[in-house]
């Protein structure tokens, strides 16, 4: 795949200048920094297959994060395993709140997860007061989790790759899988096979709002902070990092491996200007070209592949 | 510069006039293949050429040629004997061409009048549009072709037949010298293509000249002067209509001898399996009673509009009715959703095959098991093997041609993807097939394996609805044949009664008057 040269290729330029950023310790650090844009990007992908986009997961991953760090706080011993179910099943019931939105109401989806987005934010503030958790009113267990290591690396990073394992065989080897195919490929299509496109989005969403409220959990404990404003932006990030991996906006169109290598991509540019010494201005700069270079690329290839079409066509019958 | 080729002979051309626009020995290739090599096709004032050719000819390249939206890649465009190059669709329209398309290209919220007069809007003061210039202008060009349209209506308000008028309002605001009309009957019913047919004569007595572009034999000879035949992307013969005929025609084209005939169907049909009572929707049809048996094909036959593909959608729970019951096997039966109906064993291949048959991006296998995953799949997991055998046993037997099973369905030719969508509605092993227009927009020879392959279903004792609204495949395919107008049954033919008068007669709702004209056998009825 294209992509998978791209990254190579970036990896090679930046070991001529800085050659420590490609020791596999480093390469370690670059991915268990890139594993919360990684779950992300998976659930966006799903989400975007079925035609709909989500635009509330970074705000969805604050609110959960802040629920878990004040449960963390006011009863210090909660077990992580809880706490992480919390954080799942909270995140998936804001999801379905979208899907529900999206599916009973037919309200389009960028409007519904825009609302959701600001809603989420403001709950986080409501909640919080606006105060910050810090690191200090965490337990160490909650904080400890996503730090620990095994098999030389930590669990966020084995959380990512187990749910790029999950979510490959769900999207290729069931039936919800390919309803997502299906229902963004062509809901016309699909509702007449008998698939209900709405109640596929509304799955969409929900796994997209389950991953990010996992990550809330993830990403709170692993800075060791809590407060209104954490992942700000995020989600556009997310939505890059899936465009960038070959994932379709019209739907239908994408894979796991490459909302997985979207963000991988997106993760190596964000840690590496750094280390090159280029200028935050000239970071900022060089990761949004980065972004538009990937999507010309791709579009590129799907017109060679418009062509291909048009000679069958010509060439038939 | 015609080339002239065999087995036509050599036609006069309109003594009286030079041709407005000609293409000489045009080729265009695409990366790997030629979809035109060294054609030549000549458009003259007050005539009407129409281009025939099997999907695939080459027509819809030349069209764009024509239009300015490819460049050819050697030969000559000239106008009134001039070359000229169309580098964008601008300078074709410049040139005074333009295209009416199968599928009217215009902007539902703008109105009519913005839609006719888009790009070239009669200018005021400071240059702004001129509103009430243009409305007046559009309404003396919908007047000069009998178009009852309000030129200040939004367009979406408008029916298919009124778009379509409201799109050759367009191409004459331009002052067109050329008008390509690509399969402009398509979407028609029988009335609205009388109109049609009569406004070509009027384009005719002003002058212009027509490309019509057309799959059905009984309008190009009703309204054609000229005929220009395409084969694999060569001119295969040119000439005069009146010194050729069908089966000549039909010849060129496929380059072959293909009969005309409708398969013979001797088997009996068997037991009722399903049974329609009192079907009635709030809008769109009242009353829709009927029985149908194994092995037989219920023909249903009306004008655009009647109710026909909205009673089958509601049949199939993609709308709800508001009355009425369905039975299947004597069994009442509640559909509510497309999954109930391939439950109980009735399935519908749509109309619009592009926009609800198949899954564009997804390959041939997962769209034939799309319907069936219940089938093929266990817990919610998908089982691979069972869809892959699913697939190949139903590409099978129906000769669908591609590399493999996987290779996704849009790179698959118009005929193939139309394969797919009946393979994957078979493999739901249905009781019941429903078809509406099968044969809608396909050449003839695809048209002849549609219908042979209809003929084996229902001997296979499967019980066959086909929608149409194609009088001679009704007549030679149905064994009844329910007549609708306006939402509603008017009557039910078969045996002597089924004639094309009678069908005519009942779906336009007049008694007294014989008119088969879309017949393709005048003679006939008349």
């Amino acid at each position: 795949m294209l992509l998978i040269g791209a990254i190579a290729l970036l990896l090679a330029v930046i070991s001529t200048r800085f050659p420590a950023f490609v020791a596999p310790s480093n390469l370690a650090h670059v991915f268990n920094d890139t594993a919360p844009l990684i779950l992300l990007a998976i659930g966006q992908m799903i989400v975007i297959l079925t035609k709909c986009i989500d635009l509330s997961v970074a705000a969805n991953l604050a609110l959960t994060g802040m629920v878990v760090a004040t449960i963390n706080v006011i009863a210090p011993g909660v077990p992580v395993v809880v706490i992480l179910l919390v954080a799942v099943a909270l995140g998936a019931l804001l999801g379905m709140f979208n899907g529900v939105l999206v599916w009973k109401l037919g309200i389009p989806p960028i409007v519904v997860t825009l609302g959701t987005m600001t809603i989420f934010r403001g709950l986080v503030f409501l909640l919080s007061d606006g105060k910050w958790v810090n690191s200090h009113e965490m337990s160490a267990a909650f904080k400890a989790f996503p730090r620990t290591e095994l098999l030389g690396l930590p669990v966020l990073s084995w959380i990512a790759i187990i749910a790029v394992l999950i979510f490959a065989i769900v999207m290729t080897r069931t039936t919800l899988g390919r309803a997502c195919y299906a229902a963004g490929g062509n809901p016309h299509a699909a509702t007449y096979a008998g698939i209900d496109v709405g109640r596929t989005q509304f799955w969409a969403f929900t796994i997209s709002g389950g991953l990010a409220g996992r990550t809330g959990y993830l990403w709170v404990s692993r800075y060791a902070v809590a407060y209104v404003d954490i992942a700000g932006g995020f989600e556009l990030d997310v939505v890059a990092a899936c465009v960038i991996g070959g994932v379709s906006i019209m739907g239908g169109i994408g894979s796991v491996g490459g909302a997985l290598l979207g963000a991988l991509f997106l993760g190596v540019i964000k840690n590496a200007l750094p280390v090159v010494n280029i200028s935050p201005f000239w970071q900022l700069a060089i990761s949004g070209g980065a972004i538009i270079i990937a999507v010309a690329l791709n579009a590129q290839a799907s017109r060679t592949k418009g062509r291909i079409i048009l000679k069958d066509a010509e060439h038939a019958s | 510069m015609l080339v002239q080729t065999d087995p036509t002979p050599s036609a006069p051309l309109q003594a009286d006039a030079a041709p407005v626009l000609a293409l000489a020995g045009v080729t265009k290739a695409f990366p790997g293949v030629k979809a035109l090599s060294d054609v030549s096709l000549e458009l003259y004032p007050g005539c009407v050429t129409a281009l025939v050719g099997e999907n695939g000819a080459g027509k819809s390249t030349v069209v764009k040629i024509l239009t300015g939206i490819y460049q050819p890649d050697g030969g000559h465009i000239r106008v009134d004997g001039q070359d000229i190059r169309f580098g964008t669709a601008q300078a074709a329209a410049d040139a005074g061409v333009t295209a009416i398309h199968q599928e009217t290209v215009l902007f539902d919220e703008l109105s009519v009048a913005e839609n006719i007069f888009l790009g070239h809007a009669p200018r005021g003061r400071f240059g702004l549009i001129d509103t009430a210039a243009m409305v007046r202008q559009a309404r003396d060009i919908l007047d000069s072709i009998g178009a009852q349209v309000d030129p200040t209506l939004p367009l979406k308000e408008l029916g298919i037949a009124n778009k379509h008028m409201v799109a050759i309002a367009r191409a004459l605001s331009i002052d067109a010298r050329v008008v390509i009309m690509d399969e402009p009957t398509a979407a028609l019913s029988h009335k609205e293509i009388q109109e049609l047919y009569a406004l070509v004569e009027t384009l005719k007595a002003q002058g212009k000249a027509i490309l019509f572009i057309s799959h059905k034999f009984d309008e190009i000879f009703r309204i054609a002067d000229r005929y220009t035949v395409f084969r694999d992307g060569q001119l295969v013969g040119a000439g005069a209509i009146a010194e050729t005929s069908e089966a000549a025609l039909v010849k060129m084209m496929v380059g072959r001898d293909v009969s005309q005939i409708f398969p013979e169907r001797t088997a009996a049909p068997g037991d009722t399996v399903l049974e329609v009572r009192g079907y009635t929707h709030p809008t769109e049809f009242a009353d829709i009673s009927f029985a149908l048996r194994r092995g037989e094909i219920l023909g249903f036959y009306g004008l655009g509009g009647a109710g026909r593909s909205e009673f089958m959608q509601a049949l199939f729970g993609i709308t709800r009715p508001s009355g009425g019951s369905v039975h299947v096997d004597g069994q009442p039966v509640r559909i509510t959703s497309p999954a109930d109906a391939v439950g109980h064993g009735i399935v519908y291949v749509p109309e619009d095959r592009g926009r609800q048959g198949a899954i564009a991006a997804l390959p041939i296998f997962q769209n034939v098991s799309l319907p069936s995953l219940g089938r093929t799949s266990r817990k919610g997991f998908l089982r691979l093997a069972e869809e892959f055998a699913l697939a190949r046993t139903y590409a099978e037997r129906l000769d669908l041609r591609a590399a493999s099973l996987d290779t996704p369905v849009e790179k698959l030719s118009g005929g193939n993807q139309q394969k797919v969508v009946i393979s994957k509605w078979l493999a739901t092993r249905p009781q019941v097939i429903i078809l509406d227009e099968p044969t809608k927009g396909i050449d003839i020879g695809s048209k002849a394996a549609v219908h042979a392959f209809m003929a084996e279903l229902a001997a296979q004792g499967l019980a066959v609805i086909m929608v149409s609204s194609e009088i001679p495949e009704v007549l030679g395919m149905s064994d009844r044949a329910i007549v609708m107008r306006e939402g509603r049954m008017v009557t039910e033919l078969q045996g002597d009664a089924l004639t094309p008068e009678a069908l005519v007669r009942h779906a336009a709702g007049i008694e007294d008057r014989c008119c088969c004209a879309p017949c393709s056998n005048p003679a006939r009825c008349c």
